[in-house]
């Protein structure tokens, strides 16, 4: 390419200022490596902060009352429906999701012919760019009619008796966020989980077809199982987004606040505490302490959101690797 | 070859960008701009005046957000905006937070009650007593016996309603709980009337914005809700009559929103810079007058120099803007389904603005 006297140069350079270049180097890299615990410390430092006000007001009611009452003089109140329907659209969408997802991956590696496994990465792996928004407008124009119509009013109709299928179906409630959510969870875990299938070596598939096993089995019994902890991970980064997830939700839950937010039946409005922050935060004056209830919100969802990645980091270290012994 | 071409890439994207803020820059320059936010109430009219006025003065740009009367208080007490829309008085706590506003109506509008019900176009009848029932959940089939009575011409379905409120911090809130809590003694005591309240427990949605609960009602069979006029004339919703203090049930027209904001114009009005929290036109003393009717406000601190990043130029391009808002901009209101404002209102009006100042002078360039 070049003339083979600068290499050399270069090299004499490095290694003329290789003490101070390495250090520098070594210094920059560390600071921007803390920055992300930084932030992160600061956030929950901020939240924790900020919330204390409410927290001392409320005591435990804060995070076990189910009251939500902003009028002046009146004002009172406890998230505790707003942590239930976050749990509750969250597993829902895992419920449906997940099974799809697995679904998915699995026909990609395993079955797909090469012309369509490369297209059909691509529009999985689309999907997941895609910005929340839109889905919650699909959701409320396109999915809340199909879902009303076929699936809800049947339901009512026929399963009214179980608790959690009576009320009036109407479309904008905890089952819909929570389809809605199903939706934007399944590129992230099959795109992810496909990536896990495909680093199953091949002579493992080899090996287990020599012996007999049908495809069925194979699959079963040997790629998933040497693929678990990484579908796994899959699993807990589309929950994080389950649970973080603001904008499509608050668009088709139905935003009710108070005791009616309490997920007594799929059929209801409900609340996530993404969307009631969503729904309220531009409204909350500095200093009040409906302001504190929002960051105390926010906390409570750092907190839940932490505990879900450290846990199923434990998880992932502590059980799979005992018991398998194949993690990716 | 690669390395090359992403380093010609990111020079082009970085020479773009420059380039860009360069052009806006150079434009915001030469512009003034009017940044506010609030109510959602007025905002196809304040929208449609804002465009009218850059015709006529195209140096001024004004920048409007329906935000929700909430958070316009909240963004004035912040001192973040020039002037905020409300649909609310000041509340005492509020003036704590913004003192020395006034208050500036700049429209008037009727609160619907609309409501979708397969088989029933139009005609239903409705009381605030009875509103109030079924927004606490005290009602809660379309053939309660209470409805049917004073419907005898509808036949009303054995449904259950579906109750449509908004999700924020709102000015048509305040106004449809401050009607609930004059026509229902449990509604006051149990409810109460601020732009956001604790919803009983009822099969309730709620949704973001006048757009948002007229978006929920029209798609939602057998649900009723609260909707300011203009978006339920624009949207063609089917709107009930409402039984006011004379025993007339009335539905919300132009004219029947004129003569509530006329009587109570009649009346006597506070002057601007003083205290508007007891303001309502609910309930207002006129046979054919509309029960559910409220003045939109504009509030604007009186001492313009608390805002930081006011100048001069932009204090009198504000007054301006003001002036032209409750003058030529009310002859735009009707083609939208607003009631413009009545003489005495913008007399008033007029001398409010005549009392804003900017460095405790008055701006008297154009009065």
């Amino acid at each position: 390419m070049k003339s083979p006297t600068k290499p050399q140069k270069q090299t004499q350079k490095l290694v003329k200022h290789k003490i101070t270049g390495d250090n520098l180097f070594k210094i920059f890299a560390t600071i921007i490596a803390a920055s992300a615990l930084i932030i992160l410390i600061i956030t929950g430092y901020t939240l924790l902060k900020g919330s204390i006000p409410a927290i001392q007001n409320f005591g435990l009611n804060f995070f076990f009352g189910q009251q939500w009452n902003p009028v002046e003089g009146r004002e009172i109140y406890g998230i505790l429906p707003y942590i239930l329907g976050t749990l509750v659209t969250s597993g829902i969408a895992l419920l449906i999701g997940v099974p799809l997802s697995l679904g998915i991956a699995i026909f990609l590696v395993e079955m797909a012919p090469r012309s369509l496994r490369v297209p059909v990465s691509y529009i999985v792996e689309l999907l997941a760019a895609v910005p929340s928004v839109i889905y919650g407008l699909w959701g409320i124009f396109v999915l809340r009619g199909w879902m009303v119509t076929y699936v809800e009013t049947p339901l009512s109709k026929y399963l009214g008796w179980i608790p959690i299928f009576s009320g009036t179906p109407q479309g904008l409630d905890i089952f819909a966020a929570g389809v809605i959510l199903a939706i934007m969870i399944i590129p992230t875990i099959a795109s992810l989980s496909k990536e896990v299938l495909t680093a199953v070596p091949n002579s493992i598939r080899e090996g287990a077809y020599s012996i007999g096993a049908t495809k069925w089995e194979v699959i079963k019994r040997w790629v998933l199982s040497y693929g678990k902890s990484g579908i796994f991970a899959a699993v807990i980064l589309g929950l994080g987004r389950a649970v973080g997830e603001t904008m499509a939700v608050t668009m088709l839950i139905g935003n009710a606040t108070g005791p009616s937010a309490m997920p007594h039946s799929l059929f209801q409005s409900g609340q996530t505490m993404a969307s009631l922050i969503a729904n309220g935060f531009m409204e909350a004056t500095t200093g009040s302490l409906k302001l504190s209830t929002y960051l105390g919100v926010g906390l409570t969802l750092l907190i839940m959101s932490l505990i879900i990645n450290v846990g199923a980091h434990l998880i992932m270290t502590r059980v799979f690797k005992v018991k398998g012994g194949a993690i990716e | 070859m690669v390395t090359k071409y992403a380093a010609l890439a990111i020079i082009l994207i970085t020479l773009l960008s420059g380039a860009f803020i360069g052009v806006t820059y150079s434009l915001s320059s030469k512009a003034v701009m009017l940044n506010s936010t609030g109510a959602s109430f007025p905002y196809p009219l304040i929208d449609k005046i804002i465009t009218e006025y850059n015709k006529v003065e195209p140096y001024v740009q004004v920048n409007y957000q329906p935000s929700g009367s909430g958070a316009g208080i909240t963004a004035l007490a912040d001192k973040t905006i020039f002037f905020a829309g409300s649909d609310a008085p000041l509340s005492k706590t509020e003036k704590e937070k913004a003192p020395n506003t006034l208050h500036i109506p700049e429209t008037v509008g009727s609160i619907a009650i609309a409501y979708n019900i397969t088989g029933v176009p139009s005609g239903l009848k409705l009381t605030g007593q009875i509103i109030a029932d079924i927004f606490e959940g005290k009602i809660t089939l379309w053939n309660d016996p209470v409805i049917t009575k004073i419907n005898p011409d509808i036949v009303l379905p054995a449904e259950a309603i579906i109750t449509v409120h908004r999700s924020e911090s709102s000015g048509t809130t305040f106004v449809f709980t401050n009607y609930l809590s004059i026509e229902s003694a449990s509604w006051k005591n149990n409810v109460g009337q601020s732009k956001t309240v604790a919803w009983p427990p009822a099969n309730d949605i709620a949704s973001n914005g006048n757009t948002g609960v007229a978006q929920i009602i029209t798609s939602t069979p057998y649900s009723i809700g609260y909707v300011e006029l203009a978006y339920t004339l624009q949207a063609n919703m089917t709107i009930a009559a409402i039984q006011n203090p004379y025993g007339n049930y009335v539905i919300p027209t132009l004219e029947s929103t004129a003569i509530a904001a006329q009587s109570v114009a009649l009346e006597g009005l506070p002057a601007g810079d003083a205290d508007w929290s007891g303001v309502n036109l609910l309930n207002t003393k006129d046979a054919n007058a509309y029960p559910i009717v409220s003045f939109s406000y504009i509030l604007v601190y009186q001492e313009l120099n608390v805002i930081p990043g006011m100048t001069q130029e932009r204090a009198v391009a504000l007054i301006e803007f003001l002036w032209y808002v409750i003058h030529d901009g009310q002859q735009l209101a009707n083609s939208l389904h607003y009631t413009q404002l009545p003489d005495n209102v913008v007399e008033i009006n007029a001398e409010t603005i005549k009392l804003i100042t900017f460095n405790g002078q008055t701006i008297t360039t154009i009065l």
